[in-house]
């Protein structure tokens, strides 16, 4: 209100003409607006092209077995991507099965289970989880909890399951030292559960209460209410808020690099080290020049192309909810 | 009448009905203790990490930490102070390039493009930088800026961290213009106020909290990014240049490079560089919420 009295006071003045936006202005601010939201196009468009333009090289010396050979071999300047690409997949799957069960119970908690008064403080706790930078994440991940999962967790598994046909393999660690895919993979639930567990509570606050309502009224449990009326109604816009973590788990770097252990070979063990294209590209490209700079680009095009179906897939799920 | 009937079909066959609802109830107990756990499991670990920094870094945390520059291998004592200035350095660098851009085309999102083609399309791949790897956009900007200005610069460092803030940016203010009522603008047009001057004098106005909140979160998200400075802004051991050529010591690269240095000094100033960093971006969220609380309640 008070800017309206403001714009009277100016024109009962007499200083009308020299507030007065000039066309010139008013044109001038417009093509500003539109020029900045033209930059955000801009940014990726050269994100795209220079991944292209520099990894184009590469995609020409090794052609497609770039992608399917496992060999990184920098003194013989030979580059395959695929013990990159597998480790990515691999960590940010583990982090999906870990991470959605537990972001979606916290927002049926939020949203269901918690009394008003409390609300606010959990939401804002997990949602400062997303606050902490992933450097920390890193240094906590391999510093704390790595020896602990080591002590706990790896070694007694490994003489558990040692001789056992399948698990033997996935399981084994050959040496426990806590490093490897599945810390990297439980670290990577950690950091995406505030993205997934904030867009699944506002979803669930979406759906009307009227339903939630009328399910308690014929007798439902909240566990049959959450099962039977919630989870139907919010679903496509769940899947959409999964694929959002597994993009921030797919492009994570300074965690993972801190905790996976950056082994360059392709291992069938979940305990073992090994690598994911951020990390190889965190740990290389500073030193990289020439044809191992170009192979190191041709991983990041992968990266984005990966992340680009990935967010675009989640953002039209999600979408779909908002439109009805 | 009907609670008699009700009791004598319980006490008839109360074997079947008990055990159904045993079994519903059961569920439901089981998924309200599955939940409050998960939940608590979060709040467990933000506590662990925390607790974490508190313990490693406070021993670290001496005036030497903020007067001294990083120490080179080997040598003893040291700070970090270079790498706390050079983090702010780059920190407002970022924000102040990421601001009019990010407050003007979510400005042109939310007032002139609304629903159309190009808007909507700018929507789309806003959404998509905002969660997009950031080793990419440190990849982008070292072809963009570090290979033709022939090495590494703050001045790269500060590019890289508004591409992240922008996306941050421009959404929050777009959202926070559409929740402006339409009837605020259309008064200021009435009393025939053009375009801008409604934007910026009464829609600005009305959701400044909002956007100031986004500013700050972006603010907050930039201050901790390691990814997209390691080929950008790079890092040295001594205090930068002033034309901010060459490295500029940053704290997360030199906490990155310290804590997995080999040296117990180095890892000393790491914890106590990541307990400084940590506490400062969860001040700022923090902050940015109450904001954003206050004006709500308004």
């Amino acid at each position: 209100m008070a800017v309206l009295s403001d714009e009277i006071i100016v024109s009962t003045n007499k200083q009308t003409v020299r507030h007065r936006t000039s066309p010139l202005f008013d044109q001038g601010f417009r093509s500003a607006s539109y020029g900045s939201a033209l930059i955000v196009l801009a940014v990726l468009a050269g994100i795209i092209g220079t991944m292209v333009y520099g990894g184009w090289p590469a995609f020409q010396e090794f052609g497609f077995g770039f992608i399917t050979s496992s060999i990184w071999n920098v003194g013989a300047d030979q580059y395959g991507a695929w013990v990159a690409i597998t480790g990515t997949l691999t960590s940010a799957l583990i982090a999906l099965v870990i991470g959605v069960p537990i972001s979606i119970g916290i927002a049926i908690f939020l949203t269901q289970l918690c009394p008003p008064w409390l609300r606010r403080p959990v939401s804002t706790t997990i949602e400062l989880l997303a606050a902490v930078p992933s450097i920390i994440y890193g240094m906590w991940g391999l510093f704390v909890f790595a020896p602990l999962f080591a002590n706990y967790v790896q070694i007694p598994l490994t003489t558990l399951v040692e001789g056992i046909p399948i698990l033997g393999t996935v399981l084994y660690a050959r040496v426990p030292s806590g490093v490897g895919m599945m810390t990297a993979g439980i670290i990577l639930a950690i950091m995406i559960i505030p993205f997934i567990a904030s867009i699944t509570r506002d979803i669930l606050d979406q759906i009307p209460t009227v339903l939630r309502e009328s399910a308690y009224g014929i007798g439902c449990t909240t566990w049959e209410v959450v099962r039977y009326v919630l989870l139907p109604q919010a679903g496509v816009s769940i899947i959409g808020a999964i694929m959002l973590g597994l993009g921030r788990a797919l492009g994570e770097t300074m965690a993972v690099t801190f905790v996976i252990g950056n082994a360059n070979r392709l291992s069938l063990s979940l305990f073992d080290p090994s690598s994911t294209i951020a990390s190889r590209i965190a740990n290389e490209f500073n030193e990289a020049a020439g044809m191992q700079m170009n192979a190191l680009l041709a991983l990041g095009c992968i990266l984005f192309v990966v992340t680009f179906i990935v967010l675009a897939l989640a953002r039209l799920l999600i979408a779909r909810m908002k439109t009805h | 009448m009907d609670t008699a009937v009700y009791d004598q079909a319980a006490t008839a066959a109360p074997a079947p009905w008990g055990r159904v609802r045993r079994s519903r109830h059961l569920a439901d107990r089981v998924l309200r203790i599955v939940c409050t756990l998960f939940t608590l499991l979060g709040a467990f670990v933000l506590g662990w990490i925390l607790l974490m920094l508190v313990v490693e870094g406070i021993g670290g945390l001496s005036p030497e930490v903020f007067t001294e520059t990083t120490p080179g291998p080997g040598t003893q004592g040291g700070g970090i102070a270079n790498a706390i200035v050079g983090s702010l350095i780059l920190t407002v660098l970022g924000i102040v390039i990421a601001t009019p851009i990010g407050v003007l085309a979510g400005t042109y999102l939310a007032e002139y493009g609304k629903d159309s083609p190009l808007a909507t399309i700018i929507r789309f791949v806003n959404d998509i930088l905002l969660a997009a790897p950031s080793i990419l956009i440190g990849l982008f900007v070292y072809i963009l800026m570090v290979q033709p200005m022939g090495g590494y610069s703050g001045w790269a460092g500060g590019v890289a961290l508004a591409i992240i803030a922008i996306p941050v940016i421009v959404r929050s203010t777009e959202d926070m213009l559409r929740l402006v009522p339409g009837s605020l603008r259309e008064a200021g047009a009435a009393l025939g106020a053009p375009m801008s001057k409604v934007i910026v004098k009464i829609s600005w106005k009305a959701a400044r909290a909002g956007m100031v909140t986004g500013v700050i979160l972006a603010t907050a998200r930039i201050a901790g990014e390691t990814a997209p400075l390691l080929f950008t802004a790079l890092n040295n051991t001594f205090w930068f240049s002033p034309n901010l050529m060459g490295g500029v010591s940053n704290l997360p690269v030199t906490i990155y490079q310290f804590a997995l240095a080999p040296y117990p000094n180095w890892r000393e100033l790491a914890w106590a560089g990541a307990l400084i960093i940590t506490l400062s971006i969860l001040a700022l969220s923090i902050v940015a919420r109450l904001l954003l609380k206050k004006d709500k309640v308004r």
